[in-house]
């Protein structure tokens, strides 16, 4: 299917992030925003109320998160594309209620421009701190998907592409952005209608006794049908059977309960988006998502020109998570280096999956900034240089830290 | 310090989870609970309520569980130590004053009951699908501690043991049990007030205008005042500096969330308990928390009785994560077998954590009953057959 | 020789005692009311009998959010939306306490909402102060709960559709012992209502009209800081005990200010006992 030329803001446009996701929102279809006002995230909101009405699309604004995403679900069900825009504090909010989405098996897309953390934090600067968040936050087992876009482009790209994703595997998916790429201000190409492509929602079209709302097809998904076209749907957030209805049967749970993984789980290798470069041979490979791998770039080229051999693999789909890219990466690299910014999230998945064959090098930062390169640079000359399998996470020992905690540093307001 | 014999009730008794964490709660010194209902968390504020008047300790129902934990922090400002119990819908609720807990640095105890998720779920079953959640689910980097107890017995002490991490380390303390445990009825013995080790909160005990709320310790933790006291200070959810007053830059982000990661990563050693059985010679051990620890240790029983050398390791401490242990165990057994009640949670950490050394079994446990040990037993089977490592982890159908 | 001794002239804050002079300047923009608000709420903290040491304070989050940083009370500045619940529980926790909500409106109505109508239920002995600016100004100018009919905000860019929240009947409705009504420039009657509000027992709300001239003014082309002011001067109107079902706020209509509620209900605490 392709994109509405209504709803298709085609040129170049020079604006931020923020405006650039608005847009894609719009352009991916989606025809019901909810929010609720958060720094830094309100300019996607209100870019997209202002362009609302060209396709025919409608923005509320709720009194909390809570109540968006709650919204959001029911508008999902009511047959349009829908999505909130937050950030942390929001986010946190709506946990709550991304469980009940996933057992629901609700599409719908959620962006978070992070910020630092945690609680109120540094609302007005960047961090990258909701990583894991985005994919344990609420209680109970599921799966989502959460996309990490580094430019205002790849915010337009990758909005549309998470619209997609949620339609094709009827679950929430969360594009993980920061504070950093949502007010930076760049070209955005965005092309004519004709060249986006949509995925529709995967309706179902037999008569309406037969339905049933939770029979998965054969890729382990259900098809949905509009609230109001006849079919007097029942949908409960209870562990229920394929009609809908609450069970209380243990095999049930694992049957039921079980493909809310696997449907995720077992199409991994057609949801995963990655961006590799020169790691067939790397000794050492930066490992980055989001801002830091754009900031890793120029310690790379450094890296480079000092004659390492350095790889580069950028996590465009965050989660699922590559397991079989790092565990193949690591049977013939020495190291990963992961700048991210905060203490350790995505540095775990990367150990986990090295499975002790390569060292894992953690720069991380605070949040209310991005790396300095350099960090970068040094952290992969010593991952380079180093010899030994070190077993745990190496933290690396920032500018910032050593500013800071280290010499009679006073802070300044 | 010794506790309050005012809130000890003195003897052995015959509880259920519930009802012994409530007790454990009051043995310990706490005086205010919060709480909304939900199910299977509601015997713990029946408990409690029921003991209240006469130990001269509050209780509110409040209107949501936001507002709950919101309510337990201020609470635990003017000086009582305080409490939430819920379940996976209400934890999730609470992430957001959980992250307020965390930069406040403020000591209080959450105990959650899981029961099956995601959303509704099932909420009359055991589960432990909360696990993650506890440690990752508010926004921003931080770190808590959660304990994980596998009867009444330990629902009694992992409760005493909570409210004492949370005033020592001054962070939101997890007792991450589920309803299996919770509603398990067994003998509970309650030792003598002069038994039971109390941490009192850190006071601060300088003059009244050189108080400063965040102002470090050397083990990181700073001191607290209570409300009302004349100290007028100023605490806050963003970042800030010593004296609690916010600052926007990144050399205050540090200088400010580094050390709460840092003040329970540094002192892992002393946080952690595992409790070990034979895991000397063991070739496979068996990694467990909570509920399904019952069935692990059956299961190493039964599985020593037919020749296979099995151990077990239970995980107290389920945050922070035991890794020295299990990566030091991972170079001397075959594999590891981790039952849980979900689909993969901290068996993600065991991988993590063998280094490749051993191969890592998963059993998704609990279908056929908390306390049935038919699929780690064939788990445990399978691992002690398997002779080279394979990379992931492997799952037991 | 001996120097000679000057005795040097020490510039003192009048409002010292209740203020926190390090963290002067504040971070409101010019012609905005909540600095107004706060300065009659200091005056009513230095007349009130109260022992100062004994109150706390707690903020939410927004600008209004920030008051709670620069009263030199014991204070709290918390989750957005959630003063009131951690208010809840200082006081229940140890009611020999006065406690102080002072918050916006978008925190304490709209994300907020269901604990201030709760808190006013149970009657917590608390003094909640609402500056109410008709937006979100912290975050740039979105709809508020409060944003009058057909007036703009960044997320309604062509005029809200959604009636507006009268809090002073929501309070009433749901029980608050005391409901009282100023703008920012009635500062003496504001500071009396401070007053009487703290010395009672029991769930009051002062609701505090304030410009916005940064988000609220400059979208609706509504003029400065004193613009508003003299707006308020032309068009607003005390009647005490009005019924609170007649106080709604049509933009740029008339404000009816004033004492609403003054009962007497038993606390929470003191049911409690």
């Amino acid at each position: 299917m392709k994109a509405n030329p209504r709803d298709v803001l085609t040129g170049v446009h020079y604006i931020d992030g923020d405006v650039a996701a608005g847009y894609g929102v719009l352009a991916a279809g989606c025809k019901f925003v909810a929010g609720y006002p958060i720094t830094p995230s309100t300019e996607a909101a209100e870019t997209f109320a202002r362009v609302a009405p060209k396709g025919n699309a409608m923005f509320i604004q709720m009194e909390d998160e809570l109540a968006s995403i709650s919204a959001v679900i029911g508008a999902s069900f009511a047959g349009v594309k829908s999505m909130t825009i937050t950030s942390g504090p929001g986010y946190t909010l709506m946990m709550e209620a991304i469980g009940f989405g996933a057992m629901l098996e609700t599409p719908f897309v959620l962006l978070n421009i992070q910020r630092g953390g945690p609680s109120t934090g540094v609302p007005t600067k960047t961090g990258q701190a909701d990583m894991m968040q985005s994919r344990w936050g609420s209680h109970g087992d599921y799966e989502i998907i959460a996309i990490s876009p580094d430019s205002p482009q790849e915010l337009f790209d990758y909005t549309i592409k998470a619209f997609n994703l949620a339609e094709m595997y009827r679950c929430p998916v969360m594009i993980m952005s920061d504070e950093c790429v949502g007010h930076m201000t760049e070209k955005v190409v965005i092309p004519p209608a004709e060249e986006i492509e949509l995925e529709p929602r995967r309706l179902y079209n037999g008569p309406p006794g037969e339905y049933l709302p939770f029979k998965p097809d054969g890729d382990f998904i259900p098809k949905m049908v509009k609230a109001g076209a006849g079919y007097n749907l029942y949908i409960s957030g209870h562990v229920h059977d394929e009609r809908g209805y609450p069970v209380t049967n243990e095999e049930f749970k694992s049957v039921y309960l079980r493909r809310l993984v696997d449907k995720i789980r077992r199409n991994k290798d057609k949801i995963i988006e990655l961006k590799e470069e020169n790691t067939d041979d790397a000794e050492v490979i930066v490992v980055s998502y989001g801002i830091s791998s754009r900031v890793a770039v120029r310690g790379i080229e450094k890296a480079r020109e000092k004659g390492i051999k350095i790889g580069n693999l950028r996590l465009v789909t965050v989660w699922p998570f590559p397991d079989e890219k790092i565990i193949d990466l690591a049977k013939t690299t020495k190291a990963f280096v992961v700048p991210e910014i905060n203490y350790g999230q995505i540095a775990f998945e990367v150990e986990r999956c090295c499975h002790g064959r390569a060292n894992v090098v953690l720069v991380p930062h605070s949040g209310a900034g991005v790396h300095n390169p350099d960090d970068i640079y040094d952290a992969i000359v010593f991952a380079a240089k180093e010899k030994k399998k070190i077993e745990g996470i190496v933290e690396y020992k920032t500018k910032l830290e050593k500013l800071v905690f280290e010499g009679g540093f006073k802070l300044k307001e | 310090m010794k506790t309050d014999p005012k809130g000890v009730l003195v003897g052995s008794h015959y509880l259920s989870g519930n009802h012994a964490c409530a007790e454990g709660a009051l043995s310990a010194g706490c005086r205010f609970l919060s709480v909304y209902p939900i199910m299977p968390a509601l015997e713990v504020s029946e408990r409690f309520l029921a003991r209240a008047k006469e130990v001269g300790a509050t209780f509110i129902q409040m209107e949501d569980e936001i507002s709950t934990l919101a309510a337990v922090l201020g609470a635990s400002w003017t000086g009582k130590k305080s409490m939430t119990v819920t379940s996976g819908p209400g934890l999730s609720l609470m992430m957001e004053n959980l992250g307020l807990g965390v930069m406040l640095e403020t000591p209080c105890v959450i105990v959650d009951i899981q029961s099956v998720g995601p959303g509704l779920g099932l909420p009359n079953r055991p589960s432990q699908g909360d696990m993650m959640q506890a440690r990752w689910g508010s926004h921003g980097d931080y770190e808590i501690i959660a304990l994980a107890p596998s009867s009444p017995q330990e629902m009694f002490d992992f409760t005493i043991k909570a409210f004492n991490l949370s005033e020592h380390y001054r962070v939101p303390v997890a007792v991450m049990s589920d309803e299996y445990v919770a509603h398990l009825k067994e003998k509970v013995v309650i030792p003598p007030a002069n038994k039971i080790e109390i941490e009192p909160r850190r006071y601060y005990e300088g003059p009244k205008d050189s108080y400063l709320p965040f102002k470090r310790d050397e083990d990181l933790v700073p001191r607290m005042v209570d409300i009302g006291e004349g100290y007028k200070f100023h605490v806050t959810g963003l970042t800030h500096d010593d004296r609690g007053y916010p600052i926007m830059n990144e050399e205050c982000q540090e200088y400010n969330v580094h050390p709460l990661v840092w003040k329970i990563r540094n002192y892992v050693d002393n946080i952690i308990e595992v409790q070990e059985v034979h895991v000397e010679d063991a070739e496979v051990i068996i990694i467990s928390y909570g509920a399904t620890s019952r069935a692990a240790l059956k299961a190493m029983e039964q599985a020593r009785n037919s020749g296979i050398k099995v151990g077990s390791l239970k995980l107290d401490t389920v945050w922070p994560f035991p890794e020295k242990r299990v990566a030091e165990l991972a170079k001397k057994v075959k594999a590891f077998a981790v039952p849980e009640m979900n689909f993969g949670q901290i068996v993600l950490e065991v991988e993590r954590c063998s280094y490749g050394n051993a191969n890592v079994f998963f059993v998704h446990h609990g279908e056929k009953g908390v306390e049935n040990t038919d699929n780690i037993l064939s788990a445990v089977k399978q691992a002690a057959q398997q002779n080279s490592v394979k990379d992931g982890i492997i799952e037991c159908e | 020789m001996e120097t000679l001794k000057t005795k040097k002239m020490k510039e003192v804050h009048p409002m010292e005692d209740v203020l926190r002079m390090n963290r002067i300047p504040h971070i409101w923009c010019p012609g905005c009311g909540i600095g107004l608000a706060v300065t009659a709420f200091a005056a009513a903290l230095e007349k009130a009998k109260i022992d100062l040491n004994k109150v706390a304070i707690v903020s939410g989050i927004g600008c209004t959010g920030r008051v709670a940083g620069y009263i030199k009370l014991d204070s709290f500045h918390t989750t957005h939306g959630r003063a009131i619940a951690f208010a809840t529980g200082i006081k229940v926790a140890n009611p020999d306490l006065k406690v102080v909500v002072f918050s916006g409106d978008g925190d304490l109505i709209s994300i907020g909402g269901n604990h201030f109508i709760h808190a006013a239920r149970r009657n917590i002995d608390m003094l909640v102060v609402c500056v109410n600016n008709f937006i979100y100004a912290m975050t740039g100018g979105q709809v508020a709960p409060t944003t009058p009919l057909a007036a703009y905000a960044t997320t309604c860019p062509f005029g809200s559709v959604e009636p507006p929240i009268n809090i002073p009947y929501l309070a009433d409705s749901s029980g608050a012992v005391y409901v009282a009504r100023w703008t920012t420039l009635h500062i003496r009657r504001l500071t009396n209502s401070f007053i009487e509000a703290l010395d009672k027992k029991g769930f009051s709300v002062v609701e505090v009209i304030s410009p916005c001239p940064q988000y609220y003014s400059r979208i609706n082309r509504l003029g400065d800081g004193l613009d508003m002011m003299k707006f308020y001067h032309d068009n607003t109107e005390i009647r005490h005990g009005e019924d609170t079902k007649n106080l709604d706020i049509g933009f740029q209509g008339k404000i009816i200010m004033g004492k609403f509620i003054d009962r007497e209900r038993p606390s929470y605490t003191e049911r409690f006992d």
